[in-house]
């Protein structure tokens, strides 16, 4: 059960060969077992998630199946689900039940997707290493000394040592991507505008994007069949043509051209990361592709812009926050602003504080035009290098983090050497690209290495047809942790 | 410094807030309709639960363009909306989404008339945003209630240039202003409920001076009155505070109606920082030219282009021409009543004298009004055909009012038609002639007033309906 893909759970249940019900059942217990070490999921509810397989066996029963009906799934805690708590990661949440369904899960739900539990997150998703959690941090299942990356650490985590077959995630500026490589995954995160936002919990509006996390590029692809479609109730989802992302997988890749960014292998990369990534490059030449050096001069100004813009965002929609309507209250104030002090200097931890106040700093009188008006020059002038660029590639490739897992606390004090780590997801949140990572390798300490691809807009058909012609020649994405199997 | 209110100018722009007549709010599905129990029209977009995201009422923005054709102003084809960021219990998200550095609406004039002369006032912009929510301080004992009713209500701010001089313009100002958006139908005006409320901002200078003073913005105004009680109290406040060598300090202050003064609500010191951005979850508002278009015709005609049309076609003045578009209703009216009667000037002259009496007093609005246009041509017609006086004219008038049926109808039962027998009337003029051998004798002897106690004698002996004309006539035709 624990290697099974997507398809081969998909077939067993239609074969009858296992029942939902079942399915979840064993992964339930691998959550037992596994979580009090891995620390991945916040909310489990084994009598919710056993009804939902009901439900998915009878739809089965009669008939009503669709592609993945019964494939159980896990939900990062993001992810407003009806009648489940939904924290965030924060305190702030601790105790709010959502009384509705975000777009996603509606979308999991219709598609007879039983959800497995609640992922454990950086706090409001600010976060790369899952150590900003109020439910503690996530560990990492290659080793669990190690982060697993962040902010989707638990989703990360969870598949990693299969406590769930896939679950989602949400990428703001690599959220993501650099937990699937820190823990050996696959993710996804889509182009900007093709999943819904409705329900998902804002952290930077112009740079969120929900998308699949799992072991595979075809598990992806699948996936990915789910949660897009255009939603009424998200301004910014884009009324398009629904697409089947499996369709290209298994297309040739002769003539391929890849994009290899200089600035991606420079100064900062880890050499064990460059020398995986080189590797991969050599086997997709194998499989037909040609490379061709390309630049993104400004993408060096990605982490500043991007610590401007997600700040600013931040610190409007986490105001909302209040201690008024839901969520955490502080039990003893004098007044209405003491009560909107302690609520929130309670409420929220360091991280999202410290990105609340840069926020707060960047968008006020005197300092707007310098910070906030200058960033978004430079975001446009960042996604003018990637449509440059893609004159003359079809697709981008290079390392999805600069190394391979850190040490729990190791960079806990150092909030800019943190941020770092994310210097090569950034550039594709702010131009609204659609990027990827799959593993591609491990480092001398047995931790796994991931490359990244960024693809145009719309491209995910081509980044996972990439991918999964990829995956077909190694076996680096299937591999689990040896002590956990 | 030269002392006495003569000394100095008064500056006056004026922000008014106008609720947006949609079924829905601006940014949910949730109902406008007002006075329902507190939080029943709170839906999660409302309440600002964690993940909700905001979607643009086209019809807002309809009402926006309607606003911006009429006013002949710019709209802006491509429009921004921004956060507005504050804490306050009743505005769930902590931020209002409005609109500050590109708003849909900028520019255009509207037309006032003071003391019988007409002005025009610039605006400078109209912006959408959306209402904040009710706190309730009273019936929860040393806690606040909040009701979410009312947030997310569409508003449109109309914002007028500084170029008002006195109260009086201020006042027909917002007068010319609730016309106006009521007669295109954006919003209800209905003041007590809040759908129209204005904000003053009120500076002095010395006569003469070219830079404003400072100013202070009076918040909240919902009625005229008070409009007009508030300006007149700030002014006379801010010329004292000045003549006796105080300062005006930037602030915002609130009316009390009950002592007639304004109070400080806020300083400049504790002026909000709102940190605008532009809010990522709802894309520029596009506006493309068939939209326009379309909105544009299906705007009525205007206040200003029926005066012009009253005064050309029937011959009204331009004060009566102004007070006959007061509202779009009474608009209506006189213009039904003046084609039933072909009488323009009397038709006018009927539902403002008599017609707009009775209504008064009667405390009901021209919409109420128990006689119809109709029945008032038909009216007027009757006095133009000499079937009735005006005299006669009201009492039918009287019984139109009551419902006693249809002009033709009440003339009959009444017997008020005009004496149109000729024999009749020489018979009465006869018997007064020779009932009244004294005034006759006056009049022969050159005395003028004697002529007019014998046509009142002539009118009592007929009960009124003789016509005052042809009794002239006849008089003077016997007397010679």
């Amino acid at each position: 059960m624990p290697d099974a893909s997507l398809s081969a759970l998909a077939a067993q249940l239609a074969a009858k060969q296992v029942s939902s019900r079942e399915l979840a059942r064993q992964y339930l217990d691998r959550i037992a077992a596994l979580n009090p070490a891995i620390n991945a999921f916040i909310t489990v509810d084994a009598e919710k998630t056993l009804l939902e397989a009901a439900a998915a066996d009878a739809r089965i029963a009669a008939g009503q199946a669709g592609p993945l009906t019964g494939v159980p799934i896990a939900h990062k805690d993001i992810f407003c689900t009806d009648g489940w708590l939904t924290t965030c990661g924060s305190k702030m949440l601790h105790n709010f039940v959502a009384p509705y369904d975000a777009h996603v899960i509606q979308r999991f739900k219709a598609a007879g997707m039983p959800s497995l539990g609640k992922t454990n997150m950086d706090e409001f998703a600010m976060g790369s290493s899952n150590e900003t959690s109020y439910f503690g941090a996530v560990k990492n299942p290659w080793n669990t000394a190690c982060v697993p990356g962040g902010s989707s650490g638990g989703a990360a985590a969870c598949v990693a040592a299969r406590m769930a077959p896939a679950a989602t995630g949400t990428d703001t500026g690599g959220s993501i991507r650099q937990p699937a490589a820190l823990c050996g995954i696959t993710g996804l995160k889509p182009t900007y505008g093709l999943v819904s936002r409705y329900g998902m919990i804002a952290f930077a509006s112009s740079l969120d994007q929900a998308g699949p996390m799992a072991p595979s590029a075809e598990d992806c692809a699948l996936l990915l069949n789910v949660m897009t479609g255009f939603d009424p109730n998200d301004s910014t989802s884009l009324e398009r043509e629904k697409e089947d992302y499996t369709r290209d997988l298994d297309q040739p890749l002769a003539g391929l051209r890849v994009g290899l960014p200089r600035e991606f292998f420079a100064e900062g990369l880890n050499s064990e990361v460059a020398a995986a990534v080189e590797a991969a490059v050599t086997e997709l030449k194998k499989l037909g592709a040609t490379t061709v050096e390309i630049s993104l001069a400004n993408s060096k100004l990605a982490i500043p812009v991007y610590y401007v813009l997600a700040p600013a965002e931040a610190s409007s929609n986490l105001s909302r926050f209040d201690g008024v309507r839901y969520g955490y209250r502080a039990p003893d104030y004098a007044s209405l602003d003491d009560m909107y002090c302690k609520t929130r200097a309670q409420g929220f931890g360091a991280e999202v504080k410290r990105r609340i106040l840069i926020g707060a700093y960047v968008l006020s009188h005197g300092y707007y035009d310098a910070y906030y008006l200058q960033a978004q020059k430079i975001r446009r002038l960042i996604a003018d290098d990637f449509n440059q660029a893609f004159k003359a590639c079809d697709i981008i490739l290079g390392p999805t983090a600069p190394g391979t897992a850190f040490k729990l606390g190791e960079k806990s004090d150092d909030p800019v050497e943190m941020y770092l780590n994310d210097l090569y997801t950034i550039p594709a949140n702010l131009a609204g690209l659609p990027g990827m990572s799959l593993p591609c390798g491990f480092d001398a300490k047995g931790l796994p290495i991931g490359l990244q691809l960024v693809g145009n807009y719309f491209s995910e058909a081509k980044m996972l047809n990439v991918a999964h012609q990829y995956q077909r020649a190694t076996d680096w994405h299937s591999r689990q942790p040896e002590d956990l199997k | 410094m030269k002392r006495g209110h003569d000394n100095w100018e008064t500056v006056i722009g004026l922000e008014v807030h106008t609720q947006l007549a949609t079924r829905s709010k601006i940014f949910s599905g949730s109902s406008t309709a007002f006075g329902a129990a507190p939080n029943t029209q709170a839906s999660a977009v409302d309440v600002a639960l964690p993940g909700v995201l905001p979607v643009l009422n086209k019809k807002a923005v309809e009402c926006a363009i309607r606003f911006g054709l009429a006013v002949d102003a710019t709209l802006n084809r491509v429009n921004v909306f921004d956060r507005k960021n504050y804490f306050y219990p009743d505005l769930p998200k902590g931020y209002q989404i409005s609109q500050l550095a590109k708003p849909i609406v900028e520019g255009g004039t509207l037309k006032i008339v003071v003391e019988g002369e007409e002005r025009t006032i610039h605006l400078t912009r109209a912006h959408m945003e959306e209402d904040a929510g009710k706190s309730l301080h009273e019936d929860f004992h040393g806690m606040t209630g909040i009701d979410l009713n009312r947030a997310g209500t569409p508003l449109l701010e109309i914002v007028s240039e500084p170029e008002m001089r006195s109260s009086a313009e201020a006042v027909a100002y917002a007068r010319a202003l609730h016309t106006l958006v009521t007669w295109i139908g954006i919003c209800d005006g209905n003041m007590q409920e809040g759908s129209f409320r204005v904000d003053a901002n009120v500076s002095v200078r010395p006569v003469g001076q070219a830079e404003f003073g400072t100013r202070r913005e009076i918040k909240n105004l919902n009625s005229f009155k008070f409009l007009q009680q508030a300006i007149d109290y700030e002014v006379r406040w801010q010329i004292g505070t000045l003549e006796d060598g105080g300062r005006i300090e930037q602030a915002t202050v609130l009316f009390d109606p009950d002592t007639g003064e304004t109070r400080m609500m806020r300083s400049k010191e504790d002026a909000h920082d709102y940190r605008y951005f532009p809010d990522p979850d709802l894309l520029p508002v596009k506006l493309d030219e068939d939209w326009i278009e379309a909105v544009r015709a299906g705007l009525p005609e205007l206040p200003a282009a029926m005066q012009a049309r009253f005064q050309a076609d029937y011959g009204v003045s331009a004060y009566d021409a102004a007070v006959l578009t007061g509202s779009r209703a009474l608009a209506d009216f006189f213009e039904a009543a003046a084609r039933a009667c072909g009488q323009g000037k009397l038709a006018a002259n009927w539902v403002m004298g008599e017609l707009s009496a009775a209504l008064n007093k009667a405390e009901l609005d021209i919409a109420q009004s128990p006689v119809s246009a109709t029945q008032l041509g038909t009216l007027i017609a009757r006095i133009q055909d000499g079937t009735l006086s005006g005299k006669l004219a009201k009492q039918v008038f009287e019984g139109l009012w009551e419902g006693a049926g249809e002009v033709d109808a009440i003339i009959e039962a009444r017997g008020l038609k005009q004496m149109s027998d000729s024999g009749e009337l020489e018979k009465i003029v006869d018997d007064v002639l020779a009932a009244n051998p004294k005034s006759v004798e006056e009049f022969r002897s050159g005395k003028e007033k004697a002529f007019n106690a014998l046509v009142g004698q002539v009118m009592k002996a007929s009960r009124g309906k003789a016509n005052p004309a042809q009794v002239n006539e006849l008089l003077k035709t016997k007397l010679q």
